[in-house]
């Protein structure tokens, strides 16, 4: 099985045939332009968007004839935003079972288990966040328990979605493998942190095996396993370091054991939580793993917890480490850019708290050839904001995903805008959206 | 708004302190205090009476900042001057009193002391364990009978970090798992060994109810008994009051009695009806958590039938449906900027909600239910401002400021006193280092009473809980 492997599912509805029609090559013009690239910051810079790409970006830019040009003269481009780490798709109302896909429960498959083909891309929770700036995100599955009280060792695979508008689905699976530890994977191992790990290398372990004796496996002729066939011919590209493992861990020294257990397994890691990562920072820069954390994590709110802090992110950055923020409510992905604010009034410079809602979550999950950053080549993600991207009071205008105008209505304005006054006479039943 | 005596008659004396006596619920007839039965001189302090005090306070000119006062006011360039614990003088170029200290605040920013009116502080604490988890009586779907009070837990880090937030002043409510919670308590969001240490001074008290999905989910789905369904938790309301009523015009007949009528009895003391008798003479502020535009009618149209008045419907992300109607009402509404979608009865929440709530003129606030949101409630407002202009409405900082001070101070009854910068009013105050609705924005120094309770740039100023000591970091700030 390839890593990765691109699986486009195109579903095409006739309602989505005209979003693929003839792509408008669209210019915006005018704008402070955060490259989140090599180039940083532009003033007053010009962006070609061409059949899905950013054909040019920068000053002195020649404006292909035909192109739609958008004045956007005292706004500023970013990256599309990229959701770090989240279930958009697979999530639309967490109280409601009905509409939550991320886990299952009592199944015999964990790494097999995948969230990529549940996911609805025309989710309310994809078209309210998409219009305020996320283009992008990770959609992990979530750590279930069965009957026995025995929970998933490995909760399955992540997948990186694209959020095309309509019903076509971009999606990349897997690009890392949820493995929970620290207190709740104690919790879903019997209530020890010794047993996730005795049950999660000896799992690696009947991988190994299995890979390297299939034929025999399937003669009956090799020892019994700990996971299904599914999940050890899921677990290759784990093993072969083609997609981390994302492991949800907050205290320190839990992750100096991840640390120790993933060069030990030679295994790609990525740290995600990680409420005491700063306390660990030079080891973690040392091994290149990267840390997906929520700026907002201030509060000893556990015993793995303790050494929570707002200096969090700056410190991280300040050893090298590369980090990302998510959210920590799923339904809301769009406040990613408050966290990155709140990074800023911390110590973090604002160069490192944006990338780390565009860029390094890109490539933390293997995207970071084609997005994260505005460059020539690159795909055409991006958003234009009023102001400032990470000031609360900033409004997003536009949104891009591969070059074309995304809605900014979405069922949220669609309530607003019936609801506004002054109403007319008849009830707001009767305020339809308009034809856009 | 109760005036002042009427407060501290009923937080300090009626309800709580008849121990020995039936309660009596009109506040002209409080008892005199007594200790086993004699009359004393200096009378003691009642039972779980609060014990705060400020701390010591230097009478401080703070000198040239941009001033919200909270009263929908912004004066530039303006000094605020603190004397005895409160708001002396606002103004451009005040005299340095004697023995005042004069603080620089040229380009900073002062705001009053921000109120949560809705908190679970204390009774659901950091670190979130088990044994402190102390929010949710969960055992009837009426346990109007607990005080969160007495779960607080004075010892929680989440104090210093809201206080880091300019955070001066809460409300700390029971959950929403029951249709009658609990009540309600304010405090001062001071250090104390106890929480009779933190308790607002003479703030009434609430009492929580909560509409939706919450108590048919606890009892119905999970008990199998009452209520199952939201006529269900209408029927547990309805029933509450009925016993409540008997229990007041009971009481009411024994006073009447009792003076020609030697063999008069009281009615047995009970603490559920106590309370809903408190609500029903209005003097304990309802206090609803209701998701759903049509449930806050439907508990108007309550308050309406046993004659009592809804005080705030808390979370109300479907209030800019019924915006009108709360105005008309005259009751507030505590909202998130943006929580949305969490559950059916969330669905409907939108960014601009707080916004229309406040356009309609009805009283909006911004609270925060959550340890974390608590400490930039600045933050949640600012994003609910630039909802509010995306729609084309204009939202000063002098306006939006309101949320965070004057109208929690009134959801919660506290607005004669704080929630202002009014000479007059306790010198509760924030000084930040920028506008306060900029994400970067910090608080430097924040006063409770006058006295200077937090210093981000002195850490001998910055409390330290006992379960934070010696953890790294330590600070309030963390």
């Amino acid at each position: 099985m390839n890593a990765r492997s691109f699986a486009l599912v195109a579903l095409l509805g006739t309602s989505v045939l005209s979003s693929f029609a003839v792509a408008e090559t669209i210019v915006l013009r005018g704008a402070t332009v955060h490259t989140v690239g090599p180039n940083g910051t532009l003033q007053n810079a010009t962006i070609v968007m061409q059949d899905g790409v950013i054909a040019a970006v920068g000053k002195d830019v020649r404006i292909p004839t035909g192109a739609r040009v958008v004045d956007v003269t005292g706004q500023v481009i970013t990256p599309g935003l990229v959701d770090a780490y989240g279930r958009l798709g697979v999530t639309e109302v967490d109280g409601e079972a009905a509409t939550v896909d991320e886990s299952a429960r009592g199944l015999p498959y964990s790494a097999a288990f995948s969230v990529a083909e549940a996911i609805e891309p025309r989710s309310i929770r994809i078209q309210v966040n998409r219009a305020e700036g996320i283009t992008a995100g990770l959609v992990a599955p979530e750590a279930s328990m069965d009957s026995s009280g025995l929970g998933t060792i490995i909760a399955g695979q992540a997948s990186f979605l694209r959020l095309k508008p309509g019903m076509a689905i971009d999606v990349r699976t897997p690009v890392g493998f949820v493995f929970t530890y620290g207190e709740a994977g104690a919790d879903l191992s019997g209530g020890a942190r010794s047993a996730v790990l005795l049950r999660l290398r000896a799992l690696l372990d009947d991988a190994r095996d299995y890979a390297a004796n299939r034929e025999a496996f399937n003669n009956g002729a090799r020892r019994e396993y700990t996971g299904t066939r599914q999940d050890l011919e899921a677990l290759q590209p784990l093993l072969a370091g083609k997609a981390p493992l994302l492991a949800e861990v907050h205290r320190a020294s839990d992750i100096l054991v991840l640390l120790k257990l993933a060069r030990e397994q030679r295994l790609k890691l990525v740290v995600i939580g990680g409420a005491e990562a700063w306390e660990v920072a030079p080891q973690l820069a040392a091994a290149k793993v990267p840390v997906v954390l929520d700026v907002f994590e201030n509060l000893p709110s556990s015993f793995e917890m303790l050494g929570a802090t707002f200096d969090n992110a700056a410190r991280l950055n300040a050893a090298g480490v590369e980090i990302a923020f998510s959210y920590a409510e799923h339904y809301n992905p769009r406040n990613a850019r408050q966290l990155a604010g709140n990074a800023v009034a911390h110590g973090l410079p604002f160069d490192a708290a944006l990338a780390a809602i565009t860029r390094n979550p890109a490539r933390i999950y293997g995207a970071g050839d084609t997005l994260g950053t505005l460059e020539v080549g690159k795909t055409a993600d991006l958003v234009v904001w009023d102001g400032d991207p990470l000031e609360t009071s900033t409004l997003t205008m536009q949104v891009y995903v591969g070059g074309e105008p995304v809605p900014t209505t979405s069922r949220q304005t669609l309530l607003r805008d019936r609801y506004r006054t002054p109403r007319g006479t008849l009830p707001p039943a009767y305020v339809h959206p308009t034809a856009k | 708004m109760k005036p002042y005596s009427l407060l501290v008659a009923l937080s300090g004396g009626l309800l709580v302190a008849c121990a020995a006596t039936p309660p009596v619920t009109s506040s002209a007839k409080a008892p005199a205090p007594t200790v086993a039965g004699a009359p004393i001189a200096a009378p003691a302090p009642p039972a779980y009476a609060s014990t705060y005090r400020p701390m010591p306070a230097t009478n401080t000119l703070l000198r040239g900042a941009t001033v919200l006062t909270g009263t929908g006011e912004r004066l530039e360039n303006a000094d605020v001057l603190l004397v005895d614990g409160k708001v002396a003088a606002l103004g451009q170029g005040l005299a340095v009193p004697a023995g005042a200290v004069a603080v620089d605040a040229k380009g900073l920013w002062i705001t009053p002391g921000i109120i949560d009116a809705h908190s679970h502080l204390g009774v659901y604490p950091s670190p979130g364990m088990r044994s402190l988890s102390d929010g949710n009586e969960a055992t009837s779907p009426n346990t109007a009978q607990v005080w969160a009070e007495h779960s607080v837990w004075p010892q929680d880090p989440g104090f210093g970090a809201a206080l880091a937030g300019g955070v001066t002043s809460m409300m700390v409510l029971p959950g929403s798992a029951n249709l009658f919670g609990g009540r309600t308590i304010t405090l001062k969001n001071v250090a104390g060994r106890s929480v009779q240490d933190m308790k607002f001074p003479g703030a009434p008290y609430g009492l929580k109810i909560a509409c939706g999905e919450n108590p048919k989910r606890v009892y119905g789905e999970g008990r199998k008994m009452l209520p199952s369904t939201r006529m269900g938790n209408m029927a547990g309301f309805r029933n509450a009051f009925i016993d409540a009523r008997k229990y007041r015009d009971d009481l009411a007949k024994y006073e009447r009695d009792r003076a020609t009528k030697p063999d008069a009895q009281p009615p047995t003391r009970n603490l559920q009806n106590e309370t809903l008798a408190g609500v029903l003479s209005g003097e304990i502020i309802v206090q609803n958590h209701c998701y759903r535009a049509d449930e806050m009618v439907q508990m108007l149209d309550l308050a309406k039938e046993f004659g009592f008045r809804i005080g705030t419907f808390h979370h109300a992300v479907e209030a800019y449906k019924v915006a009108d109607i709360l105005a008309a009402n005259g009751t507030c509404s505590a909202m998130w900027a943006d929580w949305w979608g969490f559950k059916m009865e969330s669905l409907d929440g939108i960014r601009e909600n707080i916004a229309m709530v406040d356009a309609a003129g009805a009283c909006a606030v911004v609270h925060s239910d959550s340890e974390v949101g608590i400490q930039h409630l600045n933050q949640e407002a600012s994003k609910a401002m630039a909802a509010g202009r995306g729609m084309g409405l204009t939202i000063t900082p002098e306006h939006a400021i309101t949320w965070l001070t004057r109208n929690p101070a009134r959801a919660i009854g506290v607005a004669d006193r704080t929630g202002t910068l009014e000479p007059g009013k306790m010198a509760d105050v924030v000084l930040w280092n920028g506008n306060p609705f900029s994400v970067y924005a910090l608080a430097q120094k924040v006063y409770i009473d006058g006295a200077l309770v937090y210093d981000r740039h002195d850490p001998a100023k910055q409390p330290i809980s006992d379960f934070a000591l010696g953890l790294t970091p330590a600070g309030g700030a963390r």
